[in-house]
């Protein structure tokens, strides 16, 4: 039902560091390859070898260049998928019922046998986290791996999401962000952890960490520069320095 | 009404059964699990166990599952039906085939073995093919390193007998400074995202020196956006910095390179050299005892300091060069700052951090070790300072001595092989001087006196007849290029068309996209492919070309023999080639097929052995004319280096219980595949740092089959074979360079790190710098085949700097035109910040060329994508002489790709430009196109 | 947002039909017998033929029974509920008044409430979405409610209300225009607060997370050129306000050419309330064109 529950027992979701994301597409593409033969109808592409390739994808990955006041511009690597959003607005407009957030875990999935396949969830959602499947004519989105995380096919180890398992820079993490001492908690709350569009009032569970300032080492130059101060003034100097230095080597001096 | 919601079934099934092989979707090799649903490949993930990437995956390795069933596979063997670079083929049998081919190869080296021209490409199995092509006989073999990354990999090895990547990699555990030059975001793929991610969850410092701010340079905390070519004056800077402000490990410097060697100052032949004594060994002065003596006795202690006098010379150890050299004003940071695009004073910050990490974070591992001259440590000190770099420094003609100064930084630091510094992979560290001199001799019928690639002492190891030309149709090993340990693949064609050195009769090719992304001058080398002479026949008489996907190569080879894919197929990781080693660790590992063919395809060792068994190979024939393997897992299984030592180091004696050395033991194979698909095994503690000095390390690595015996050395930061070079072309010694050479070889083989401008002739005019990045979603050009990777880069923008962009008043989605000296490209442009002022790139190799990768003819690839190749040349503009000089770095030859120097201006759009240019016609696709929607499932 | 001509059609016709049926159920005009048959068939034709136009955009039509069901949360599903209820009732109503020659009051007063109670919801449909600015506006209801309200009296023959109608209606598509150009900007939402990397510096969107095309680029992000839309909202204005306007309010001589006149003045209004219909979606920024640097 598109009610929204009440309260979930836990808010199970993801904690993205913007600081280690590289860029590299690896969580698109594991999430495209387990959810195309997993949860639901396969994730289709439209003309694959074609003109104008396009296809379903639950996670992309944005990039944005920052243009500080002073300094380099930055870019910053930027994947998005469902949030899992504690005040759903795609939940709750779907007029069938085939959207819904779990009571026992916040997850918000699309239950496909009852979607018809309007795209109001997708025009509700700010983050852009639902795309129509063509081929099937459902909603598609991020099921959290669902069918991964509790699934005692898996070893206990890999029942994580997908996308977090195959992450390389290690910048996507899974937890309860319900549970202020759970490690993804913590890392929010050490880092900064922020909301994409507070202003929607969508309350998203996913959290996106911070990058660390950038760019900082000329003024640290107070610092090091001492460290740089020039052994001796003329090269001769140098040398002498060098004896000298030698003799304090650990049995240097005889 | 109450919240509700269906029953979910959260524990489906996964998959019948998981098969563990080798990812080979890029030269990474990781390890990963292919989850397997009714025989089909159902998902790919990563293996926790694997030590490459334990457990985590890139884009290109999960997307392998849209490789194995891409419409782009080839299917049967064919022949060519129309005219060369058509796509006209017809379909044959592999007996055909294989007839087809042995009837061209046996006149061959019954006659002229080095009429055979075998270049491998992107290959994975070169101590195979290799020595396959040196049992046929010709000179003419090499894979693609020349055009890669040979610069970074041969520095490396003179300099201190490794480099990055497969040669070794930071120590990710302890670093705390991670510094990056110019990395192409290939290579390494996962290891690195890893290691940036394991660091910076530490709050380590990573400072990223790339012109273009992407990928990992992205997320460094400081980024140097450095202009292209000037790599090697910045590190020169900082070695000038450090080395003033006395921030070098004079202790490291004294005991484990050859700043302390003392150098030949007296006039003459040996000028330059090393004094050595009666058994040839370097000498020092020891300072305990002021005496000369050879560097390695037992207590001695080398002096960097003390100079040798006799006979009214002074000897100087290559210290005192060093300082002469370095100290001076024009590596002074205000002095290169301009050049460089570096303020000078961040340019002494780099400096001051890199001196605070290295001295003042110093920490100590209460690990007891001892050196090689038997002094016994009770602590590995720690200099938590390391480095990493690849493409972006190594493709400039600069770039040998680029890539050396940066393997001296990293030394006189003292971060070589220490906690927290740079740590070597097995079977690195490995000196030249227990690598293999190159060879070149060819006879009929007779196998190759040695192995085609080496690494040169001295102008003696040069590839040359005895009338003084190239023995190489790439023209390596030769005073052009004398240390081109990889050869020069990308001069192949380009050569055989010239019949310079001399003709050749058949061009054997395997995974080299030679025809397109692999080549400079792209154009010019499908003319060279498809060029006649007066006779009406082409001048390549005959092209046999092995690949697993129609890429645009196939359409101009004669014979087309179609590999498998990386899921059906044996292969072998090995320890004689290109490992998948840790730092601390040896390992090796396998493909097997998890999946047959679906098709008339044969895995291409196995098709080597096929061919080499019709011809009677020697090396692959028994004494009584039985051959010796029928395929590549037998070959893996069976082969011996030498005695006990095969392509794989685990699982060998009878009882699979040996590693390294061990019998022939018939099982391995399904051992590799119990233990998924790799093997390892651990260096022993105490044995994991210092290692080319540490006894524990030497002698673990002779029992596992690394070295013959122990092989301590010195690490080189004064090169004593180039200074052989200089001292040819300064007069000395029987092989003489050409009088148009001798200049260029006196200046630039230079025995200490130098900075040179590249070669600007011809370049007036040209101001803007053009470079190639690989996105890390896709590799080379394997990726465009893919169903879902291509989605991802269909097709690729020039990016160009803010201020270019306003300059030219473009916008994003403008054309623009990009000439060269050499062409004129015409493409689509967007907007970059995070980008050195005047540098513009683009992704390597998504340009397509029509018709190829059985994609359609409008796809984006082919549209709007484009080669940057077109515009390089494989030869700089003609000098004033006349004579056009390679477009390659002079040591080694490498490709100059980063060399490149263009000028924008915007394109009038006309209406009617809806393509890239240069457009070509498309090439008829052997395969057909693929299917017009995909709903991939294979489970029920 | 992408101007999906099922939309258009669906919002544009059904909201005639339900006008006009609004107008029927309050007896305006009392037709019963042939006449009442052909006001009511052009009613329930312009109605159904909406409601069907609306489920050619499902992706699994077969299953918009299920529509019904979410009537306590869902917009659309109380659209579904209302349009349901008000076809029903004013059936009923119709039978009456064609075959029994009979208003049954009460129940037209319930229909024309079903009727105006369905545009509502389906303005609401648009109007809940914080995601458009544009539409997440009361002038968004008002704009329904007043279109389906003119376009009803002017097919009912309202000539008292109908100019009324049609002027209020036309004020508020101007209101509408000029309050809406600005929604995205008063939004607050912007690629700084969708990034969270705002109080960085100014962010832009670089390369895309795919170089095709994808669902929510072909949903969302559709660009109108300000010229190609300023000539547009005249062509909206001027069709579906103000020569309806001039066509009823020109004093002409005779049945035929005040019915001709009449028709004249639903078509262009019709055709004015495509035009502004396609305009309302296509202008329509979804936030979520601003992850890919477009609007």
């Amino acid at each position: 039902m598109t009610e929204l529950p009440n309260s979930t027992d836990r808010k199970m979701g993801l904690v993205i560091d913007l600081d280690t994301c590289v860029g590299c597409h690896a969580c698109v593409i594991s999430c495209k390859g387990w959810n195309t033969e997993n949860y639901g109808a396969p994730l289709s592409d439209q003309n694959p070898y074609g003109g104008d390739p396009s296809g379903t994808f639950l996670n992309r990955v944005h990039s944005y260049e920052v243009q500080p006041a002073e300094g380099h511009a930055q870019l910053i690597h930027f994947p998005k998928s469902c949030l899992h959003c504690e005040d759903a607005p795609c939940v709750t407009v779907c007029p069938t019922g085939a959207s819904y957030k779990r009571a026992e875990d916040g997850i918000v999935l699309v239950n496909e046998d009852h979607c018809i396949g309007c795209g109001l969830c997708a025009w509700s959602c700010p983050y852009g986290a639902r795309e129509l499947d063509l081929a099937e004519g459902v909603m598609k989105k991020c099921t959290l791996c669902v069918d991964r995380i509790y699934n005692e096919n898996l070893p206990e180890v890999d029942r994580i999401p997908s996308c977090v398992r195959t992450c390389p820079a290690g910048a996507r993490h899974f937890g309860d962000l319900g549970d202020p001492d759970s490690d993804v908690s913590k890392l929010v709350a050490e880092r900064g952890g922020m909301d994409l569009m507070p202003e929607m009032g969508t309350k998203p569970v996913n959290k996106y960490l911070p990058p660390r300032p950038k760019d900082q080492i000329e003024e640290q130059i107070d610092i090091l520069a001492p460290l740089l101060a020039p052994v001796a003034d003329e090269p001769q100097g140098f040398m002498g320095w060098l004896d000298k230095a030698l003799d304090k080597l650990p049995g240097g001096a005889n | 009404m109450t919240h509700q919601q269906p029953i979910l079934n959260t524990s489906p099934k996964v998959s019948d059964e998981i098969r563990k092989t080798t990812c080979y979707m890029c030269a990474c090799r990781c390890g990963i699990n292919v989850h397997m649903k009714d025989g089909k490949v159902a998902y790919i993930e990563g293996n926790r166990d694997h030590p490459v990437n334990k457990g985590v995956l890139c884009a290109k390795g999960s997307a392998g599952i849209m490789q194995v069933n891409a419409p782009s596979r080839l299917k049967a063997p064919m022949i060519r039906t129309g005219p060369r670079g058509s796509g006209q083929f017809k379909e044959i049998s592999w007996d055909e085939a294989l007839a087809i081919a042995v009837g061209w190869l046996e006149p061959v080296r019954h006659e002229a073995p080095e009429q055979l021209a075998f270049f491998t490409g992107r290959d994975q199995s070169q101590s195979f093919t290799s020595f396959w092509a040196q049992s046929f006989g010709t000179p003419n073999y090499a894979a693609h390193g020349g055009f890669c990354s040979v610069n970074m990999a041969t520095a490396g090895i003179y300099t201190m007998g490794g480099a990055f990547w497969e040669f070794g990699q930071p120590d990710w555990e302890h670093t705390k400074l991670f510094m990056l030059f110019g990395v192409a975001e290939d290579h390494d793929s996962n290891p690195i995202k890893m290691g940036i991610g394991k660091i910076k969850k530490r709050g380590a410092r990573v400072i990223g020196v790339n012109p273009i701010r992407s990928g990992y340079n992205a997320v460094a905390d400081d980024w140097v956006g450095i202009t292209p070519g000037t790599d090697g004056l910045f590190i020169l800077s900082l070695i000038h910095v450090l080395m003033k402000a006395g921030k070098i490990d004079l202790d490291y410097l004294s005991r484990y390179t050859n700043a302390p060697v003392l150098i030949n100052a007296e006039e003459g032949p040996e000028k330059g050299l090393f004094l050595r004594d009666g058994d040839g060994k370097m000498l020092v002065i020891d300072r305990n005892t002021g005496k000369l003596t050879p560097f390695d006795q037992p207590g001695v202690r080398p002096d960097l300091s003390a100079v040798h006098e006799k006979d009214g010379v002074t000897h100087r150890p290559v210290f005192h060069l060093m300082a002469e050299r370095y100290l001076a004003d024009e590596y002074a940071p205000e002095a290169i700052a301009e050049k460089c695009g570096i303020p000078a004073q961040r340019i002494r910050a780099i400096a001051g951090e890199l001196a605070r990490v290295a001295f003042d974070e110093a920490f100590e591992l209460d690990v007891e070790w001892t050196d090689f001259r038997g002094e016994k440590h009770t602590k590995m000190v720690g200099r938590p300072v390391s480095m990493h770099s690849m493409r972006g420094v190594s493709a400039h003609a600069n770039g040998f001595q680029t890539c050396r100064a940066l393997h001296v930084l990293q030394i006189l630091l003292g971060t070589v092989e220490v906690p927290g510094g740079f740590r070597f992979k097995p079977p690195y560290p490995k000196p030249v001087e227990a690598h293999p001199t190159p060879h070149c001799k060819s006879t009929p019928d007779t196998p190759l006196d040695g192995p085609h690639l080496g690494f040169v002492r001295g102008p003696e190891h040069l590839a040359l007849k005895e009338d003084g030309s190239p023995a190489r149709i790439d023209k390596a090993f030769t005073w052009e290029n004398p240390m081109s340990a990889h050869g020069l693949m990308h001069m192949v064609i380009s050569n055989a068309y010239a019949g310079d050195p001399y003709k050749i009769d058949t061009l054997f090719m395997y995974m080299a996209n030679m025809s397109w992304n692999s080549s400079m001058n792209t154009k010019g080398v499908m003319e060279m492919l498809t060029g006649k002479d007066e006779n009406g026949d082409y001048k390549i008489p005959h092209i046999i070309y092995s690949d697993a996907y129609s890429s645009e190569m196939v359409a101009f080879a004669d014979l087309i023999l179609p590999d498998t894919t990386y899921l059906e197929r044996h292969d072998c990781i090995s320890l004689l080639d290109r490992p998948i080693c840790e730092a601390d660790a040896a390992a090796d590992a396998i493909r097997w097929p998890v999946i047959e063919p679906d098709r008339n395809v044969r895995g291409f060792q196995t098709v080597l052995i096929q061919l080499a068994n019709r011809m009677k190979l020697p090396n692959f024939t028994n004494e009584d004319r039985t051959p010796k393997w029928r395929n590549y897992a037998d070959y893996i299984v069976n082969h011996e280096r030498k005695p006990g030592i095969g392509p794989l180091a685990g699982f060998r004696g009878e009882n699979g219980d040996k590693e390294g050395r061990g019998e022939v033991n018939p099982e391995q194979l399904d051992k590799y595949i119990e233990n998924g698909g790799f093997y390892v095994a651990h260096i022993p503690d105490g044995a994991d740092y210092y290692k080319p000095w540490n006894t524990a390390y030497q002698d673990w690595a002779v029992g596992m089959g690394i070295y013959d015996s122990p092989q301590p050395y010195l690490f080189q930061l004064y090169v004593e074979p180039m200074r052989k070079f200089q001292l040819a072309a300064e007069g000395h010694g029987e092989r003489q360079p050409p009088e148009h050479l001798r200049q260029r070889v006196k200046d630039v083989m230079d025995p200490l790190p130098i900075w040179y401008e590249t070669d600007q002739q011809g370049n007036e005019g040209f101001t803007v710098n053009a470079l190639t990045q690989r996105p890390m979603a896709m590799y080379h050009s394997w990726g465009t085949q893919n169903a879902w990777l291509r989605q991802l880069h269909g097709r690729n923008p020039l990016y160009v700097p803010t201020k270019l962009m306003r300059k030219h008043g473009l916008q994003d989605g403008d054309w623009a035109k990009v000439t060269s000296p050499h062409g004129e490209i015409t493409v689509p442009v967007m907007e970059m910040a995070a980008l050195n002022d005047n540098t513009v790139w683009t992704w390597n190799a998504i340009g397509k060329r029509k018709g190829a990768w059985a994609l359609e003819k409008d796809a984006p690839e082919a549209t709007k994508g484009f080669l940057l190749n077109h515009l390089i040349h494989e030869l700089l503009p003609a000098k004033g002489d006349g004579m056009r000089w390679a477009n390659s770095d002079p040591i080694t030859g490498q490709a100059a790709w980063f060399d490149l120097k263009v000028k924008i201006e915007k394109a009038a759009a006309p209406e009617d430009l809806q393509e890239s240019q240069p457009a070509f016609p498309a090439q008829e696709s052997p395969v057909g196109t693929g299917p017009k929607e995909l709903k991939w499932k294979v489970g029920k | 947002m992408h101007p999906a001509p099922s939309v258009i059609i669906f919002t544009t016709l059904s909201g005639l039909g339900f006008g006009l049926l609004f107008f029927l159920g309050l007896g305006q005009p009392a037709v019963t017998g042939k006449v009442a048959f052909v006001f009511y068939a052009i009613a329930f034709g312009l109605a159904c033929g909406g409601l069907l136009a609306s489920t050619f955009h499902l992706g699994r039509p077969e299953r918009a029974w299920r529509a019904l069901t979410q009537w306590k949360t869902s917009w659309l599903s109380r659209e579904g509920v209302c349009a349901v209820g008000a076809l029903i009732v004013m059936g009923l109503y119709a039978l009456g008044a064609v075959f029994m020659d009979s208003h049954w009051t009460l129940l037209g007063w319930i229909g024309a409430a079903l009727s105006l109670a369905t545009v509502f919801t389906t303005s609401m449909i648009y109007t809940q979405l914080k995601t458009i600015p544009r539409w997440n506006m009361e002038l968004t209801p008002a704009m329904f409610l007043s279109f389906s309200l003119a376009g009803g009296a002017l097919l009912a023959g309202a000539e008292s209300v109908a100019p009324w109608l049609l002027a209020i209606a036309g004020a508020v598509q101007l209101a509408y225009w000029a309050k809406g150009d600005k929604a995205l900007e008063n939004s607050g939402t912007n690629l700084g607060t969708a990034t969270g990397l705002g109080d960085r510096g100014a962010v832009r969107a670089f390369e895309p997370p795919h170089t095709g095309s994808n669902y929510l680029l072909r949903e969302f992000v559709h660009v109108v050129g300000r010229k190609h839309a300023q000539k547009l909202r005249m062509i909206a204005f001027i069709l579906g306000f103000a020569l309806p306007l001039l066509l009823i309010l020109t004093p002409v001589q005779g049945i035929v050419i005040k019915h001709v006149f009449a028709a004249l003045a639903v078509l262009s209004h019709l055709a004015g309330i495509a035009t502004s219909r396609w305009l309302f979606f296509a202008q329509a920024e979804h936030v979520v064109g601003l992850y890919y640097g477009k609007r």
